[in-house]
């Protein structure tokens, strides 16, 4: 049920790195790395790199369209988007105007996925406040779909100005770009996504990915009732690549441990123990490995989930920018290859099997355990 | 299968969420029926239960509240007011909430050492009998999590409350559902399954459990709380 072929997708933060010798890079030097690994990843031929919108120490993507713009113009194919764009505290005709420019800057390479971010600093620092988080992303994303499909738009609603026949400029191709909807976990904003028509990015960043199933299921029937044309499904995930297992797994352990740590102490959950971590490679959410073990999990994800995007989030804070140029360098040159040829030899397989033994039909997984 | 239900309690879930939804598999799972609502309209999560957690019977909080036996809170502890209290009297409320600032906003009536939220619970549905139980572990740990009661390795709940009636009940839910239960106190100790303890966002054995709760009162947080109780001799009051 994959439309169309797999692509592979790079996301940032804007994670500060460290250097060779162990020292933690400037805010300014972090800027331009990530505008240099967005052409290494256009370089190792990826399909799409994005930026994520944070406001707090550690992280340099406050000014999403600002980073992709420079990418922009320092590369020429790969397409650019964003993990995730805060709706609830932008404003849309902003939002319009940056993507609009973004997307004709670039050629046509413009996209976004909206969402709620794991951060909420964004709230406090515009004015607004987390409670009213589900009346402002709702508005909000119904004015931005509205201002991409029909222009002049007229919107009034709670939470900005109302709009009488306006236009805005530059003007977006038509029907607007391609903007998805990233999701957690919450059931109901699968169906929002559906409700729109747009497609799911599922932020995937614990447990066993395969309890998301469901969701994916969820987004099709969804789709469907609301008569809505099929959508792809994208999966975001956290991950570094190596060239040994062994050196992966240290590597991130050393940035990811004391970010996790610190996420907790704000949340108020307890630091990850070595097993947990243990479990999250094998079965879990983290694809950090060697380039043969991420391309096997991914393969996985294509069967579980009906992926046919699957965004890699390169950097945590901390993690040396070396570790994070070879991530790229073998996502790009050993993963993607890696996945496309194990995909080929499975469809070869299954419509040769299928010649074989016309009258065996292999029930589905997820359409069995809701039949 | 029919003789059993008959004799099962009926299982309410407030909130089709995260929460709402793998609880409602797990309990289905064992034979239980579930009457399940969110915020709005039951048309509004017909589809996500019938996908996600298909032979639940989704409707309004009001019958939710109503019909069911036993109701679990599974809705964001901020929006504990909505909670139709009047239609919970006399029932066993399950408190799975916990406070979460990115969902509740900054909420400093929810995040205080002296009163569990669970107490919380308790003082705005005087006329039920509410335990805590199901919070402390993460919802996709919930979901991969159950095994038959005997389980090398099974996974444990922490349940408190009041009384003992009351947490035999809810240690039979638990037990159905894939987890072992662990007695840890009152709804006063039931800070120990909050936020901020050892125990929030374990996935832990009895043993391991049983461990955390064991520690709490020597942990920080644990510290914490017994000085802020210690030094406010009228909290049970500020609740009334
Ligand atoms: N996420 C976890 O891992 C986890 C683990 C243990 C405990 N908890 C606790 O469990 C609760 C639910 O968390 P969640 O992650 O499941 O959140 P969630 O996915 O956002 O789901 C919350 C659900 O509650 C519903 N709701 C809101 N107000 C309601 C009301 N007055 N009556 C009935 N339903 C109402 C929402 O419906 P609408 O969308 O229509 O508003 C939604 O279906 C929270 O208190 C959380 O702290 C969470």
């Amino acid at each position: 049920m994959t439309t169309g072929p797999l692509e592979f997708g790079l996301n940032t933060f804007g994670d500060v790195p460290t250097d060779h010798a162990g020292r933690t890079l400037s805010d300014a030097e972090t800027v331009r790395l990530v505008v240099e690994e967005g052409k290494h990843a256009e370089q190792v031929g990826l399909d799409v790199f994005s930026v994520g919108e944070h406001y707090r120490e550690g992280y340099v993507d406050s000014a999403t369209p600002v980073l992709l713009a420079g990418i922009a113009t320092a590369t020429e194919r790969i397409r650019l988007g964003t993990a995730v764009t805060v709706l609830s505290t932008n404003d849309p005709v902003r939002l319009y105007n940056e993507f609009s420019t973004l997307d004709a800057m670039s050629n046509g390479r413009a996209q976004l996925v909206l969402g709620r971010a794991s951060q909420t600093q964004s709230f406090p620092l515009f004015g607004y406040d987390i409670a009213d988080y589900e009346t402002l992303f709702e508005e909000k994303l119904e004015l931005f779909m509205k201002l991409q499909r029909e222009m002049p738009t007229t919107w009034s609603g709670t939470v900005r100005s109302p709009l009488t026949e306006q236009t805005l400029h530059p003007q977006m191709r038509p029907g607007g770009i391609p903007t998805w909807i990233g999701v957690g976990g919450s059931p109901n904003s699968v169906i929002r996504a559906a409700r729109y028509g747009l497609p799911l990015m599922l932020a995937i960043i614990g447990g066993e990915p395969e309890r998301f199933a469901g969701h994916v299921d969820l987004y099709h029937r969804a789709l469907e009732q609301f008569g809505q044309p099929m959508q792809p499904v994208g999966q975001h995930a956290l991950g570094l690549i190596a060239d040994t297992d062994e050196e992966a797994s240290e590597t991130w352990w050393r940035a990811w441990e004391p970010m996790v740590t610190q996420m907790g102490r704000e949340r108020g959950f307890y630091p990850p123990t070595r097993e947990r971590y243990e479990l999250e490679l094998a079965s879990g959410a983290l694809f950090v490995g060697s380039p043969e073990t991420v391309a096997q999990k991914i393969v996985r994800m294509t069967h579980e989930l009906h992926i046919s995007r699957f965004d890699l989030k390169y950097d945590i804070g901390g993690l040396p920018v070396d570790a994070r140029a070879r991530t790229i360098e073998l996502f790009g040159t050993r993963v993607a290859p890696r996945v496309r040829e194990l995909l080929a030899v499975e469809q070869h397989e299954s419509q040769s099997q299928s010649q074989d033994l016309p009258t065996t039909h292999p029930v589905h997984p997820i359409g069995a355990t809701h039949a | 299968m029919p003789d059993i239900q008959s004799t099962l309690p009926t299982i309410g879930i407030l909130g089709a969420g995260k929460v709402g939804t793998v609880l409602s598999r797990l309990l289905l799972a064992t034979g239980y029926r579930v009457l399940i609502a969110g915020s709005g309209s039951p048309s509004k999560i017909a589809l996500i239960i019938d996908v996600l957690a298909p032979g639940a019977h989704a409707t309004t909080a009001e019958e939710v509240a109503r019909d069911a036996d036993i109701v679990i809170l599974a809705l964001p502890l901020g929006k504990y007011r909505s909670i139709p209290a009047h239609l919970l009297e006399g029932k066993l409320v399950i408190d799975a909430m916990n406070y979460w600032w990115e969902v509740d906003g900054i909420r400093p009536d929810l995040n205080d050492p002296r009163v569990s939220t669970s107490e919380l619970i308790q003082s705005f549905l005087p006329a039920s009998r509410v335990v805590k139980a199901y919070n402390h572990m993460g919802y996709h740990d919930l979901d991969e999590g159950p095994t038959p009661a005997g389980t090398l390795g099974r996974k444990a709940i922490a349940i408190a409350g009041d009384t003992p009636s009351d947490l035999a009940a809810v240690a039979t839910l638990v037990n159905a559902s894939g987890f072992d239960p662990v007695l840890a106190g009152n709804l006063r100790d039931s800070i120990a399954l909050q936020p901020h303890s050892e125990l929030f966002g374990a996935n832990l054995t009895a043993e391991g459990v049983q461990d955390a709760l064991t520690r709490f009162p020597t942990s920080e947080r644990g510290r914490e709380v017994a000085a802020a109780r210690a030094g406010d001799g009228v909290a049970g009051l500020s609740l009334a």
